[in-house]
């Protein structure tokens, strides 16, 4: 097993992007990591695709073989593969080209992710994320996406000490760093006013409690370790690669407000990376609604359960605090393109470790961590990334 | 309400299984037939909705344990203001949706509080 390392990464701008079709997105973003590592498109030996639900949102189905046409690398007819988990659609896809460089059968694998969500109507929209919890014994009794993880917040803030103010500051955070990062879909702060006083879309969890849709594509490049420097002075080590399942439903889960899978990824990649907390100096977590950050941060170990809201309130969460949490702007402000976003959460931990992370740069980072989602946790994918 | 129950494990199913989870192989599945009557363990108030149901909101959503121990998700029908954690319901054979104006009606289970 050889050692990989991130080679080059890009990233184009999420937000409703009406002149960028799907192909145009992914091209993009590839095209962007190719400059970034100095490479040209032949050597690239692998690709794998993060996308949610192509078929549903441009009833496109086929997706490794059209990205590999549209990159123009069809006519090298190299392997092209779409890998699909929900919203962990992107991490998974990282971690195929991990493995596959790590095990020896490829050397230089693109990992991307593409989501076009916009060219349907917003209810059409809403209808396609459903398909990510369980469509039978969920959906179709009338459960929305938003709804099951309102259901996490009335259980947990049944439980534990979290505010209604604490948990819209996790949404106030992410626009703050949202403002600072080019690429994100919302650039303005917020309040709380502002979460407090939005549309009530499933109980306790307003419009602003809740990530956008959103069109965008992110392209990373891995290599192995041993030949990075052939492509640039800034390799970024894979510390650790992690992946869990659990039940789909949330009503079969052990615990309500624990993500069982962001327990079993986080400790395993904590263990393949011999690090622990402390070593951690940013991560991006799956913040599809505010309450999935408070979990997140908790079930990753980052503090106890119960603790998060305060945690976050107190600005330990901030990007001048103990452990900055999503200096992307997360999911919220950022925007989620799907089956982009767990590759735009490699993109901006990478930035951050090549100190290229502009008004958002944590001092001294050298190693961050990514925590990608699916559903309402049925799949995680945990990354750990190291300056080498 | 019929589900499944595990003669190995002694594991209920609603919504039922064909195959148990923890036994797997060793699993024997039979029908079973629920009583109905469970606890609400979370909800919520849905107020934005996808398109079938949207003419019904807001409306309550719960996940609801059963006496015999699974736990599953439904509506509750009774005024969303009056959902409460713990409250005690029993299940009722509702219409769920409709495909279109002459399409198939699709029922399910919805849950109504007891006294």
């Amino acid at each position: 097993m050889r050692d990989v390392a991130v080679i080059g990464v890009g990233c184009t701008t999420f937000g409703e992007k009406w002149s960028s079709g799907f192909r145009e997105l992914f091209v993009e973003a590839g095209a962007l990591a190719l400059e970034d590592a100095q490479l040209s498109g032949e050597k690239i030996d692998a690709m794998y695709i993060g996308n949610m639900s192509a078929g549903r949102f441009i009833e496109q189905e086929h997706i490794g073989a059209l990205i590999a046409d549209y990159a123009g690398l069809a006519t090298h007819h190299i392997p092209s593969t779409r890998v699909e988990a929900a919203c962990a659609s992107g991490g998974l896809a990282f971690r195929q080209a991990v493995i596959a460089v790590a095990s020896g059968m490829e050397d230089i694998v693109v990992a991307a992710g593409v989501e076009k969500m916009t060219d349907v109507e917003p209810g059409a929209s809403t209808d396609t994320l459903t398909g990510a919890a369980d469509r039978e014994w969920e959906g179709f009794v009338g459960a929305t996406f938003p709804g099951l993880y309102a259901m996490i917040a009335t259980d947990y803030m049944h439980r534990y000490p979290l505010t209604r103010e604490q948990l819209a500051q996790v949404a106030v955070k992410n626009h703050y760093n949202g403002a600072r990062n080019p690429i994100a879909q919302y650039q303005q702060e917020i309040t709380i006013e502002t979460v407090l006083k939005s549309t009530m879309v499933a109980e306790p969890l307003r419009l602003f409690d809740c990530s956008p849709i959103t069109d965008g594509a992110a392209a990373v490049i891995v290599a192995p370790l041993e030949r990075a420097r052939e492509f640039t002075d800034t390799p970024i080590k894979v510390l650790a690669s992690a992946q869990a399942s659990d039940t789909i439903t949330l009503h079969d889960r052990r615990d309500i407000s624990t993500l069982d899978a962001t327990v079993a990824a986080g400790k395993k990649a904590f263990r393949l990376a011999k690090l622990t907390h402390k070593d951690i100096d940013m991560v991006e977590v799956h913040d599809c609604f505010t309450i999935a950050e408070i979990c997140a941060i908790e079930d990753l170990g980052f503090c106890r359960k119960g603790e998060a809201g305060k945690f976050t309130a107190d600005g330990e969460t901030a990007l001048n605090g103990k452990i900055p949490v999503n200096t992307s702007g997360g999911l919220k402000a950022c925007g989620h393109p799907v089956g982009a976003t767990g590759i735009k959460q490699v993109y901006e931990i990478v930035q951050q470790l090549r100190n290229e992370a502009g008004k958002r740069q944590i001092d001294n980072a050298k190693i961050g961590m990514t925590h990608n989602v699916g559903g309402t946790g049925a799949t995680v994918a945990v990354h750990i990334l190291g300056r080498v | 309400m019929i589900g499944t129950k595990c003669e190995t494990c002694h594991r209920h199913f609603f919504p039922p299984r064909t195959f148990c989870p923890d036994c797997r192989r060793n699993g024997r599945i039979v029908d079973h037939k629920f009583a109905g009557s469970g606890t609400i363990v979370t909800y919520t108030v849905i107020y934005t909705a996808n398109e079938q149901f949207e003419a019904f909101t807001p409306y309550a959503l719960a996940i609801v344990k059963l006496d015999e121990g699974p736990r599953m998700t439904a509506q509750i029908v009774c005024n969303p203001d009056e959902v409460k954690i713990g409250m005690r319901v029993k299940s009722v054979f509702r219409r769920i949706a409709t495909d279109g104006e002459s399409g198939i009606i699709h029922y399910g289970t919805k849950f109504v509080p007891v006294e």
